[in-house]
């Protein structure tokens, strides 16, 4: 069985962003940039499938600029075996990216998509869900625990009670949630390796998508700043401050 | 403008949190319908037409509805959609689950996590795990939102709206339920609570974590974590408070050993008074907080719980 898992060049987690001082957006330039860690969490539990015997290839996938190529090396550089980008500068929505995924699963014919279940970026949480329903596909999202076997995934999925069981057919999306796995570094040979991995480019149009955007960005702003308050010295005294101060107990 | 509120429910009764979903709807069009799918749902859908702001409610009885399996509910709320303006879900896991699966059979965007109605077509939500507020406006057709229920006040008890059977759509056999490992407890659920008391890694152990279990029942409060703890495997994955957790906002929030990564800062920033208990005095936790106490949280939470009680 393929399995296709989706990469998004993010920035990186560790960067504090800066909103552009125009307000249109958020400052990517001179910024780092690395894979949205969810979806490390992808590309670990499909070669962890691989592994185990459970997949025969993994091609990783993304979409954006000519720069998601590093994305998809260090997928590759990981464990997967190629690349396929669709290559534009155009700003692109989750529902265009679940179209573009829906042209590449079409083509390629993977049993199993795995994807992040949210980008560290736009917090969407979309793109999972929507090419499921794009490919008429069962769905796993957020998913904890993931055990393929005999043409159905089980899928433990965190909610908001604590854990659910799912029992989905395949071909189906799963989309990963922090405890699925911890994703392992690549190592310096596999990097030299993973140079001479094939990436596959691809066009937008050449697939037949329509990517326009579906929301317009009006403004992006700071969110209002929530003042220090005081460091109390006592238990007391912070007793005091919730009774008669704040009133909160 | 017809606005489908698309209501979670345990079978007695909706969410709490679909009267958020309902207040913000009602800020979205003046006409809010409710869908309750389920197996046996009449006593949910009762609930659901107590809500003020509802004009109707749409009760959807089918098997297939049990369990809230998104491939069988997004197309019945699909086929409904058309006949709204909006389809609106809280933003929790069923929400997050089902409202994208929706949003694509009906071609589309999603809106996730609106915060704020600035017009029936334009909302603000968090991106960067709250570090910047986006505002977007949707050109399609139908709006499909999930709302953050902490950002608008619930819509008070009282309604009496009329319950309309609709039919349901069958089951598309492409996936099924297994079962539930919920966490059992007597405590306020963490969203909803007036008080959460939340821990860190500085707890150093699940077994620790019984000193803040002592106060949160002092204080009948909710008792949440912060990812750090949740993946050092202290607590269950739904204690999680954090941009990717659950996102609370109670009256008050007592931060215990946490140091305030910005994906927890997310996730309870709008907590009416917050206190911070943690022993390194940098901790950016204490950015936040309207009360910092520095000192080691083994001494400061039972001398709390003391001084709480002696009320």
């Amino acid at each position: 069985m393929k399995v296709l898992v989706a990469v998004k060049r993010v920035i990186d987690y560790n960067v504090k962003i800066r909103v552009k001082a125009d307000n249109t957006g958020v400052e990517t330039a001179n910024v780092k940039m690395s894979m949205n860690p969810f979806d490390e969490i992808a590309v670990e539990e499909a070669i962890r499938m691989k592994e185990k015997g459970q997949a025969t290839e993994i091609i990783a996938f993304s979409a954006g600029p000519a720069q998601c190529q590093e994305t998809i090396r260090t997928a590759l550089a990981m464990g997967a075996d190629r690349g396929v980008l669709v290559q534009t500068d155009a700003e692109l929505q989750p529902l265009a990216v679940a179209k573009l995924l829906k042209a590449v699963v079409d083509k390629e014919q993977p049993g199993l998509v795995i994807v992040g279940k949210q980008a560290i970026d736009d917090d969407s949480n979309q793109t999972g869900q929507m090419l499921a329903a794009l490919l008429g596909w069962s769905q796993g999202t957020f998913a904890n625990k993931l055990n393929v076997a005999d043409g159905t995934a089980e899928v433990k999925r965190e909610v908001d009670g604590g854990l659910e069981n799912i029992k989905i057919n395949l071909p189906a999306v799963i989309t990963t949630d922090l405890r699925l796995n911890e994703p392992r570094y690549a190592s310096l040979p596999n990097i030299m390796k993973a140079k001479k991995k094939p990436i596959e480019t691809l066009a937008p149009d050449a697939l037949g998508v329509d990517i326009a955007p579906r929301l317009k960005v009006l403004k992006v702003e700071e969110p209002p700043k929530r003042k220090a308050g005081i460091k109390v010295k006592t238990v007391a005294e912070l007793v005091d401050k919730l009774r008669n101060e704040a009133g909160v107990i | 403008m017809a606005i489908l509120v698309v209501a979670a429910h345990d079978g007695k009764a909706v969410r709490a949190n679909v009267a958020n979903a309902v207040a913000a709807a009602g800020q979205m069009g003046s006409d809010v319908t409710v869908l309750v799918a389920g197996s046996n749902c009449a006593e949910a859908a009762k609930s659901a037409a107590a809500i003020q702001g509802v004009a109707k409610v749409l009760q959807a009885e089918d098997a297939a509805y049990a369990n809230w399996l998104a491939e069988d509910i997004a197309p019945l709320v699909a086929k409904l959609a058309p006949n709204y303006s909006h389809v609106v879900m809280a933003a929790d896991s069923v929400g997050k689950n089902i409202a994208p699966r929706v949003a694509a059979l009906l071609d589309v965007a999603q809106i996730s996590e609106a915060v704020q109605v600035v017009s029936p077509d334009t909302f603000v939500r968090p991106i960067y795990a709250g570090n910047a507020l986006a505002t977007v406006q949707s050109a399609d057709k139908i709006k499909v939102v999930t709302v953050r229920p902490t950002n608008f006040k619930a819509a008070p008890a009282g309604g009496s709206a009329p319950i309309e059977q609709v039919g349901g759509e069958g089951a598309k056999a492409l996936s099924s339920y297994v079962g539930a490992e919920l966490s059992k407890s007597e405590r306020p659920e963490l969203t909803s609570a007036k008080i959460v008391v939340s821990g860190g890694r500085g707890l150093g152990s699940g077994e620790n974590f019984k000193i803040l279990e002592t106060l949160a029942d002092k204080l009948g409060a909710g008792l949440g974590a912060s990812r750090a703890a949740v993946d050092a495997g202290y607590v269950p994955n739904d204690y999680q408070v954090g941009q990717t957790g659950k996102v609370v906002a109670p009256d008050l929030y007592i931060a215990v050993g946490i140091s305030g990564a910005i994906q927890h800062l997310a996730g309870m920033k709008d907590s009416k008074t917050i206190v911070a208990i943690n022993k390194d005095e940098e901790a950016p936790i204490f950015q936040v907080a309207d009360y910092g106490i520095v000192g080691d949280l083994f001494q400061i939470v039972p001398e709390l719980t003391a001084a709480v009680e002696k009320k």
